[in-house]
């Protein structure tokens, strides 16, 4: 606890001596060294600068708490007194500076109220930079030292740290933007709070329209994104059972093709599928124009709209569901079947009455998934849409459109978070009660029966020819990216790539370069990050028993049920204005990506967790190790696969995100994803998927090499041992 | 090592969540350098107290002290007491010798000094030459020492064991728990140790807690819970026990009159009032005596028989109701319906209250 207050207090008191308080408008790099001069510059000051040269008072507490904090490290006194000191130090130091943060502004002070109290303002203040984001950061960790010596967190200063670190970022970067968002929402459109605004919004006919089923060209935009969704998760599911039943029982050998499929949706960004349905079935796809050239047909513009995205999500998600119900088929313990089997039950009664009703919560989970999926999506929609508006493109032209309207985007949002949260709490309480999925392999030593024949040949009919649509789809985009000008001339040409990938005279001159170079940066910055949290994460949540824990994992894993369109449009709220002026700049972006990746490391750092016997842990505290040894020592080694995966994951999910991020780029932080979308936008495909192919190859790449490295580690064998001694033990 | 210490609980409570209560007002207490032992069956709430010893759970009202000191509210870390694991939890990414290592190392000792005194602990379980194995490379009785080495190179003043020997099978566990008292002996460590099988407790133990249902149901040595149960479970859980309704009738000198049908017994009352009592009464203390033997005190038709080598195992049934007996396989083996006489003394039997803790 003292060594954790005194690094913490140590830190905090270097940030507020020396690294600059307020984000500058050159960025760090620009600072001027020479001969100390920075640390009395009026834009580059450390906060003792600020307080000393800039006479910014309000600043005492960046000072003042860290050196609190230092003396009653350094003091000699009772174990309590200095507990109470350091949760003294670092809560009032925190609190303080967020007040300060919130309450002056640009504008001087930010509420009537406070010029009264404390007179006028005549200086204003910017976001806060490396200096005023580090200091609070150590500061709240010398709260969680302080926490820990009042005995809080079992006394042990780390799993303190890692609670209060964790729960800071998420009320900053998840909490705070979706509570924000919630209050735009209720305010009309000048600005002013109004608690009619939202159902005035809501009530908008353009959200609940039902007119389509009386003939009318369309309906809301509610009942088109729950119709697409129910469609895409009931067509996801039973594309993905009949995969997953000719994978597992089929007796087919396509087990290791088809488990590769898998991973093509994970690597391709999500408009890829869009773009080659267009390429296919568009006004100049090769399917319309055979048939108007053979037929004299014309099939026109039907692609545009429900069909289109329809198909494309189809496509994008039936991998989801199938991964998801593999596990579920393989899960199902064979030896109820043969039990059933024994009873004189043929195939096919075994099928109906034990296989398909064990099935059924896994069934009802990957529909949810694909629900989820669908409404959260919002590259396919985008580029295939037309006039088929959906909630997630609705909030889009919100934003961007001629409309601009905040209030507007801030209420779909809602309605979008709501439908979205409904899913995942309906998903939750069905994965919670999978009693009767049989994992944990404990004797199981049964052989699963095959498929009835009628069943088997019904799999085959969906799933072979969709098989084929896929690779089709796949190898026609493509292409699309290598010939002239699709629909006209078929010619082959790498001109589309050497335009975006040019070298000329040592000059990246290329057009792609640039956001191809932001999007490998931000994306390898934040996997790191990514990993790092979603790991500590899943240790606290798994591994520690604290008060407020049920609460934080609630709101860690929230974020993975909200829709990256609505993260992005309170990310952009919230981070709009100082203290925390992130808008613009790449930090953004990173921490859009870590939080919203952070739900799935946080999951398989989890599930990993629970391969390793918690006894391990206890061992450790019991030889002396305190929670830190526990972690680096024991938990760290045995989860190597698992931190790898998460690495890249995190990677790969931050190079094919859209949804989120496209609200947050800017000319300078533009993404490769983003770069593809406007080319599809401006109709130039063939330099877009020259882009999307050059990002497919640098993904699998990093799988391979990651793949590669996990493998020559032989780490695996080694992390199955664990769970083979306590199952030959029990079996002795 | 001196540095043995007592392990005294004070009126301690476990409770998880609402309405589970794991511990019930406990206290006892493990005197400096003996070996004690949780005894009773799963769910009873033993390996809860063992935990609370270790710090891996905290009481949730009472007092634990470990030598005296009051260490409720203690990490781990922070107690002097090492703990095997009933399933090892040996670090599966570490060699033999790192896992021996393990506290020397988290507690910053410098590493030559480690690793001599892993080896050392590895010499005296028996495994020098081992060092470099991992875990998964060696038998359940080799991880087991490995375990115990591991606890023991911290030097604790107590040495817990949870069930230590459950995953192994019957005859490398009566080999194991002779080290484990033996070594325990010489080294004149306090251990507590938590089994739920009475053979191993009765073998090794200077003193049993038997727990029923979150409470001590009796402490003793092995020979008091043997051979004066306080109840009906103590009596059926530690060995086993025949159950006879007798009526009571207290005579001089703390001594009683025991009528059970025709038999009549003199044992001490143990407090009990006149009337309704039971007898608790061990297999092997009674003996298989011709129908017409003078000294029989019940009289009975044979319903089960059974050889098993060195016992013979007879079900009677009497006028009180079916008694087992376990006597030695001399003379031949009693058939089906024959008419037997049982003959049995003070020696293995004992009084219980009546109808009460059925």
């Amino acid at each position: 606890m003292r060594a954790a207050g005194l690094w913490s207090s140590l830190l905090a008191l270097a940030a507020a001596l020396l690294l600059p308080w307020y984000l500058t408008q050159d960025g760090i790099a620009q600072m001027p060294v020479a001969g100390l001069a920075w640390l009395s510059d009026p834009d580059y000051a450390p906060a003792a600068g600020q307080v000393f040269t800039q006479g910014r008072w309000w600043l005492w507490p960046a000072l003042l708490a860290p050196g609190l904090g230092l003396l009653a490290a350094l003091l000699p006194m009772p174990r309590a007194g200095r507990a109470w000191l350091f949760l003294l130090a670092g809560g009032l130091g925190l609190g303080l500076l967020v007040v300060q943060g919130y309450a002056i502004g640009v504008q001087g002070w930010s509420a009537p109220w406070l010029e009264g109290l404390f007179g006028p303002m005549e200086d204003r203040q910017f976001g806060v930079g490396w200096g005023g984001a580090l200091v609070p950061a150590a500061l709240a960790a010398l709260l969680a030292a302080g926490l820990a010596g009042r005995g809080a967190f079992r006394g042990d200063a780390f799993t303190a740290t890692v609670a209060v670190c964790i729960a800071l970022a998420i009320a900053v970067f998840t909490a705070l933007p979706l509570i924000l968002l919630l209050g735009d929402a209720f305010r009309d459109a000048g600005g002013a709070v109004a608690a009619g605004a939202l159902f005035g919004r809501l009530a908008d006919d353009r959200l609940w329209s039902l007119a389509c089923l009386a003939g009318a060209p369309r309906c809301g935009v509610v009942w088109n994104t729950a119709f697409l969704g129910v469609l895409v998760g009931a067509g996801t599911t039973a594309l993905g059972l009949a995969f997953a039943l000719l994978v597992v029982r089929g007796r087919l050998r396509l087990g290791r093709p088809l488990r590769w499929l898998t991973v093509l949706p994970i690597v391709t960004p999500p408009f890829i599928l869009g773009l080659g349905l267009i390429l296919i079935f568009g006004r100049s796809g090769i399917v319309s124009l055979a048939a108007s050239s053979l037929f004299g047909i014309e099939l026109g513009r039907w692609i545009y709209g429900l069909p289109g995205v329809l198909l494309a999500q189809l496509f994008a998600f039936t991998p989801i569901a199938f991964l998801v119900l593999i596990g579920v088929v393989e899960g199902l313990s064979p030896t109820l079947e043969e039990a059933s089997s024994t009873l004189r039950a043929t195939p096919r009664d075994t099928f109906q009455t034990v296989t398909l009703p064990l099935l059924l919560p896994g069934l009802a989970n990957a529909f949810l998934l694909g629900f989820v999926e669908s409404m959260a999506d919002f590259g396919n929609p985008v580029v295939l849409g037309g006039q088929f508006g959906v909630l997630a493109t609705e909030i889009f032209f919100a934003v961007v459109g001629a409309q601009a309207d905040a209030g507007r985007a801030a209420t779909l949002s809602l309605v979008l978070l709501a439908m979205a949260l409904g899913a995942f709490f309906l998903q939750n309480r069905l994965t919670a009660r999978k009693s009767y999925v049989s994992i944990g392999g404990k004797g199981d030593a049964g052989l699963a029966p095959p498929l009835p024949a009628g069943v088997r040949r019904l799999c085959l009919m969906v799933a072979l020819p969709w098989a084929c649509l896929t690779i089709a789809l796949y190898v026609l985009a493509i292409s699309g990216g290598f010939v002239e000008v699709w629909g006209r001339d078929y010619t082959p040409t790498l001109r589309h790539m050497i335009k975006a990938f040019e070298i000329s005279g040592g000059q990246l001159t290329g057009l792609a370069w640039n956001s191809v170079i932001t999007t490998v940066t931000l994306a390898a910055i934040s996997a790191p990050i990514t990993a790092a949290l979603g790991i500590a994460a899943a240790w606290l949540f798994s591994r520690t028993r604290f008060a407020g824990k049920g609460v934080l994992e609630f709101a860690t894993m929230l974020s993975f049920a909200v829709p990256g369109t609505v993260i992005g449009v309170a990310y952009l709220r919230a981070f709009n204005l100082p203290p925390l002026e992130l808008a613009g700049t790449g930090a953004i972006i990173v921490a859009c990506f870590v939080f919203r990746n952070l739900p799935v490391g946080l999951r398989s750092g989890m599930a990993a967790m629970a391969q390793i016997d918690p006894s391990l842990d206890e061992a450790s505290h019991t030889l002396g190790g305190g929670g830190g040894d526990a972690f680096r020592r024991v938990v760290l080694p045995l989860l190597r696969p698992a931190i790898m995966a998460g690495l890249v994951y995190a990677f790969v999910r931050a190079m094919t995100t859209i949804s989120a991020v496209i609200f947050l780029v800017t000319a300078d932080t533009e993404l490769a994803t983003v770069f593809i979308v406007n080319r599809v936008i401006n109709g130039d495909y063939g330099l877009a998927i020259a882009v999307a192919v050059v990002l497919i190859a640098l993904m699998l790449v990093m799988l391979g090499l990651a793949q590669l490295l996990v493998g020559r580690r032989r780490i695996g064998r080694r992390l199955a041992v664990a769970p083979a001694i306590q199952q030959g033990g029990a079996v002795a | 090592m001196s540095r043995a210490a007592e392990v005294r609980f004070d009126h301690v409570w476990k409770r998880f969540g609402a309405g589970s209560t794991a511990v019930r007002d406990v206290s006892f207490t493990v005197p400096a350098g003996t070996l004690c032992t949780l005894l009773g069956p799963s769910g009873c709430g033993k390996t809860t107290t063992l935990r609370m010893i270790a710090g891996l759970e905290y009481p949730s009202e009472g007092r634990v002290l470990i030598g005296g000191r009051d260490v409720s509210a203690l990490p781990p870390a922070e107690r002097d007491v090492s703990m095997v694991f009933q399933s090892y939890a040996l670090f599966p990414h570490m060699t033999v010798l790192e896992n021996v290592c393990y506290g020397l190392t988290v507690s910053r000792r410098p590493k030559r000094e480690a690793a001599e005194a892993g080896r050392a602990a590895l010499e005296s379980v028996g495994l020098a030459g081992f060092e470099a194995r991992l875990p998964s490379e060696l038998s359940g009785g080799q991880q087991q020492r490995v375990a115990v080495a591991r606890a023991l190179v911290l030097e604790p003043s107590v040495l817990l064991f949870d069930e230590p020997l459950s995953n192994l099978d019957a005859r490398l566990r009566r080999k194991m728990r002779e080290e484990i008292r033996e070594l325990q002996q010489r080294l004149g460590v306090t251990v507590v140790y938590v089994t739920h099988d009475q053979a191993e407790a009765l073998a090794i133990s200077d003193k049993i807690i038997v727990m029923n249902q979150a409470v001590i149901a009796q402490e003793g040595t092995p020979q008091d819970l043997y051979e004066s149960p306080v109840s009906a479970f103590v009596a059926g859980f530690v060995g086993e026990a025949n159950r006879i309704p007798v009526t009571l009738r207290r005579l001089d000198g703390g001594m009683a009159e025991v009528t059970a049908g025709d038999a009549r017994l003199v044992l001490p009352h143990r407090g009990l009032p006149d009337g309704a009592a039971e007898l608790a009464l061990r297999p092997e203390a009674i003996a298989l005596l011709g129908a017409s033997d003078p000294a029989a005190m019940l009289r009975g038709k044979v319903l089960k028989a059974a050889y098993l080598g060195g016992v013979r195992e007879i079900t009677v049934g009497t006028p009180v109701g079916e008694v087992f007996v376990v006597s030695p396989s001399t003379g031949g083996m009693p058939a089906q319906g024959d008419d037997v006489g049982l003959g049995f003394g003070r020696h293995g039997a004992a009084l219980l209250p009546g109808g009460a803790g059925a």
